[in-house]
């Protein structure tokens, strides 16, 4: 077992685990944060998509371990109190999601995804963005749409700093 | 009692649902936790077919954090029966159902030999890998047509045949239409094996209450009430009421599902057994072997049909893989589109016949569309066969044949009374959408400049049948339950309105779509109802969710509830403005006198009144409660046409879609964003399957497709955005006019992504492609027919 400390959406979670642990599951787990889920085994889906220093991981990849020290926002940590962020409400305007299971490791990508262009994408840019988020219900087309109108909205009034 | 004025109905009001998912607060199965629950995780056949000699647990027993290790002889004393087979299609038919764990052979690569359960799921898999199985292998056959062969290794010794079943269907004199007829068209295709896919994985968690034996589930499944019925009396031998089955949050279905699986017998049987909550959650690459597959069907179908190719007869024979068990409907999904190889065209003689086979694969059942994608994609490629044979196109081999538009139910040759259509109407308005003329005016100019990237138009002119199902029917199929389903509503003293009803969403909004129903019935807000689903215990009639019903039939027992809850208010609200109900009007949840509408009662306000019940009529119960309970008189059938553009890149086989148009006529739509919604997740799902997908086995019954690293599941980059066309023309079957949506994309694109294809690759002469289109097996396509071509011939 060895010890790791790290902040999930502004809290510290200390524990100690099996050096084996992956990220996914210490939040899931440990931190007892179940919006992000796993849907696969081979890091190809993407559910598990959370924010690391403010950059998007498929945390199935990353060892509970290597996230020591790290700030990790997660989907819990994306709304302020009952203000929806603006990818979820674009995200909820627009239909974005069906069952609901890809969503949060979506919106996380997206919400990198919009700040690495700096608001500015088109849809291709976000078809291609989302290459590592796999959705089986909706077939993506207003996961796009809600991308692009999120991102319209955080181009003209900046949401508060995710990480 | 017709509805009020249309405030909800119609509009694409955002969903209900979507706060909790969108914060990440919906509770799936595994996010449930109970104290002290332990983990289930299940040792797997690695051999397609193999005698189990011996399964020796004691080391995986002895390891740390292990609690129990059982092998199939272990717990053979706990199963009353075997999972259920509801759907025995034939008298005859050579049953193999499937027991929770295998005892004496495995026979698909996958199949349960053995069972851990230690205290972390990481102390478990550690265990099972310490699980001694000794196989003795076993001839393979995972083929249909080897299966089928003499000699072939047979996977259920008792029965002594790989042939379970012969369905057969037929309507007039079809020797007669085939005897004579100038044209027959002779069409053979394969619809490859699919994974259905849905995101979250499959899981379990099980309780048991050992004081009082009641035991609980919580399941990613479609079908709690069919688990709750089955899972006690068949698998588990134990009163029904003592069996609680909740679905939580459903991270998708699409099929699969639905399921009275061996993994939730094992949690269940093993709460009680060990007196710990059980959980059990699948692997995606264990989803791949374990979670039922889709398809797996070779279809011939013949068309007969007179000189300018208006058809006589229809001819069709298909052989469907079971896979190495029968599962809970397996039997009966080809038999679902057994009705529908003749599509929206009319005719004088239908032949139906199926054969099920057993293989040693996965089981399969159910996925999205089941049965209807296989009959539109055979009758929609066929068409465009019968065209080319008597040199028309596409477009008019159709319309010659459609059934003229009608708007009173009318028999079909397939056997169906549909309840309205018209088919040519849809057509137009894809045709026009697609810009039909201009793409086929580009595509010449590819085909004379000798492009290399060639363009490719499709269509598929479909019609489905769907929210299963008129009981009387199912029985006559031998299908063993009923097919009605149930709403429960109860308006509280406060006058907001709580409704139980029997369908399980997993995605599809029912929690918005039956809101809207509902406030506009009873004139309140959607905020002001609650629609509950999925548990039992909360909502203890219903059928559930799959075949596209949840509205056509569940949304139907929701409106009838608010009938009878708005005429039994009627009768309060008279007694209370001391008038007869003759002399009240009812609009937007309000009874008003006529001639002096400030004598009035709102619904909630008559609640309130139920409630106290200090002044209701001599002989009327308190409450404002309902609940109707509804079977259809007849299937829903939304129809459409939709039209695809591919350009084929003639050097590497690339197919991109340049253009996809869905039209559908769906009936009466509640919200239009859902509805598109599903069209397009639907449409994706066939594109897929028609480009991408195929679940692909060895000689040996080794999955080789067994992880999401090589299933070619779509990513947004792989698919283009669907252009959605509608018209609304009210179905016949029940008073809302509404049909279902959840299925209608998956069967109608596959023919049309195909069809556009084949088109592309007309210009070479090609004129079959096997699906998933791949570039391989387009550029073989090509290669081979550059091969075979005269010299000086195109390209």
């Amino acid at each position: 077992m060895a010890r790791v400390s790290m902040t999930i959406n502004g809290s510290t979670h200390e524990a100690d685990v099996e050096p084996r642990t992956l990220l996914v599951y210490f939040i899931r787990e440990q931190a007892g944060l179940t919006g992000t889920n796993v849907g696969c085994d081979t890091s190809t889906c993407g559910a598990c998509t959370v924010l690391v220093d403010g950059r998007s991981v498929k945390s199935c990849t990353m060892l509970a371990l290597q996230a020591d020290g790290r700030e990790i926002t997660t989907i819990e940590g994306m709304a302020s109190g009952s203000d929806l962020h603006p990818i979820q409400k674009a995200f909820w305007e627009n239909h974005g999601l069906q069952c609901g299971f890809c969503t949060p490791g979506m919106i996380m990508a997206a919400d990198s995804l919009i700040r690495e262009h700096e608001g500015e994408l088109t849809e291709q840019d976000v078809r291609l963005g989302l290459e590592g988020n796999l959705c089986r219900c909706t077939g993506y087309q207003n996961i796009v749409k809600s991308i692009l109108a999120a991102a319209e909205e955080m181009r003209s009034a900046p949401a508060a700093p995710t990480a | 009692m017709a509805m009020t004025e249309q405030r909800n109905v119609g509009a694409s009001i955002p969903r209900k649902e979507d706060p909790e998912l969108l914060t990440g607060r919906g509770l799936y199965t595994d996010d449930i936790t109970l104290p002290g629950t332990l983990h289930m995780i299940l040792v797997r056949s690695p051999f397609a077919h193999a005698t189990i000699t011996s399964v020796d647990t004691s080391k995986a027993a002895a390891m740390p954090g292990v609690v129990a290790a059982y092998s199939g002889e272990d717990l053979a004393g706990e199963w009353a029966g075997p999972l259920p087979v509801a759907w025995p299609v034939t008298p005859d038919i050579k049953m193999a159902p499937m027991w929770p764990v295998a005892r004496d052979k495995a026979r698909y690569q996958g199949d349960v030999v053995a069972v851990v359960i230690a205290k972390t799921r990481a102390q478990a898999k550690d265990a099972a890998e310490a699980v001694d199985v000794s196989y003795e292998e076993l001839p393979v056959v995972v083929d249909i047509d080897d299966a089928l062969a003499d000699g072939a290794p047979i996977l259920h010794d008792d029965l002594g045949t790989n042939a379970l079943y012969t369905w057969k269907l037929t309507n007039g004199d079809v020797d007669a239409a085939f005897a004579n007829a100038p044209v027959i068209v002779k069409e053979r295709y394969y619809i490859a094996r699919l994974i259905p896919n849905a995101m979250e994985p499959r899981a379990a968690l099980a309780q048991a209450n050992a004081a009082t034996g009641e035991l609980t589930l919580w399941s990613a499944t479609q079908i709690p009430h069919i688990v709750r019925t089955t899972m006690a009396a068949f698998v588990l031998g134990v009163p029904e009421s003592k069996l609680r089955v909740i679905a939580p949050r459903v991270g998708g279905g699409f099929g699969s599902k639905i399921r009275v699986g061996p993994e939730e017998a094992l949690a269940l049987v093993l709460a009680r057994k060990l007196g710990q909550p059980v959980r059990w959650v699948e692997d995606r690459s264990e989803n791949y072997l374990a979670t039922h597959h889709g398809r797996d069907v070779i279809q011939e179908i013949e068309l007969a049909a007179d000189e300018n190719g208006k058809i006589k007869g229809y001819r069709v024979h298909l052989k469907a893989s079971m896979g190495a068990y029968l599962l809970l409907v397996a039997p009966g999904v080809p038999l679902l589109g057994a009705f529908l190889y003749c599509g929206p065209y009319g005719g004088d003689a239908y032949h139906f016949e199926c054969t099920g086979v057993y293989t040693n694969t996965t089981p399969t059942d159910a996925y999205r569309g089941a049965g209807r994608p296989e009959a539109t994609y055979a009758i929609e490629r066929a068409m465009d066969a019968l065209a080319r044979r008597v040199g028309t196109d596409p477009v008019e081999i159709r319309r010659r044949n459609f059934l003229p538009a009608f708007a009173e139910p009318t028999q079909s040759i397939g056997g169906l009374m549909i309840d309205s259509g018209d088919y040519g109407a849809t057509l137009d308005l894809a045709l026009e959408l697609v810009g039909y003329d201009q793409v086929r005016k580009e595509q010449q100019a590819r085909r004379d400049s000798g492009d290399p990237k060639q363009l490719g138009i499709g269509l598929s002119t479909y019609i489905e049948m769907c929210g299963l199902a008129p009981s009387r029917v199912l029985g006559s199929l031998a299908y063993a339950a009923g097919g009605w389903d149930a709403a429960s509503i109860t308006v509280l003293a406060t006058g907001k309105v709580e409704v139980a009803v029997g369908t399980t969403p997993h995605g599809q909004g029912h929690e918005t779509t039956f809101a809207q129903i509902v406030a506009d019935d009873l004139g309140v807000p959607m905020d002001d109802v609650s629609i509950v689903f999925g548990d039992t215990q909360l909502v203890p009639r219903g059928m559930d969710t799959y075949g596209s019903r949840s509205l056509a039939v569940g949304g139907v027992a929701v409106h009838r509830a608010c009938d009878k809850i708005v005429e039994k208010a009627k009768k309060i609200a008279a007694h209370e403005l001391e008038v007869s109900e003759d002399d009240l009007d009812y609009a937007n949840g309000t009874f008003s006198v006529r001639g002096a509408p400030d004598q009035a009662r709102t619904v909630a306000a008559l609640a309130f009144s139920a409630w106290t019940a200090h002044n209701l009529p001599d002989g009327l119960e308190p409450g404002l409660d309902a609940l109707s309970i509804y079977d259809p008189g007849n299937f829903v059938f939304p129809y459409g046409a939709h039209a695809c553009v591919v350009e084929v890149d003639t050097e590497t086989g690339e197919v991109s879609i340049e253009k996809y148009v869905a039209v559908d006529d769906v009936g009466n739509v509640i919200n239009p964003m859902i509805v598109d919604g599903q069209v397009a997740g639907g449409v994706v799902q066939g594109i897929a399957e028609a480009l991408l997908e195929e679940a692909i086995y060895d000689e040996n019954g080794t999955l080789l497709t067994g992880s999401m690293t090589n299933y070619g599941i779509p990513a947004a980059s792989d698919i283009p955005a669907v252009t959605i066309g509608r018209l609304e023309t009210p179905s016949t079957s029940n008073e809302l006019g509404v049909k279902g949506v959840g299925e209608t994309g998956t069967i109608a694109s596959p023919p049309a992504v195909i069809n556009a294809v084949v088109d592309a690759l007309s210009v070479f002469g090609i004129t079959e492609i096997d699906r998933p289109a791949t570039p391989e097996r387009v550029w073989r396509a090509i290669q081979q027919a550059r091969e075979s071509q005269p010299k000086g011939g195109q390209q």
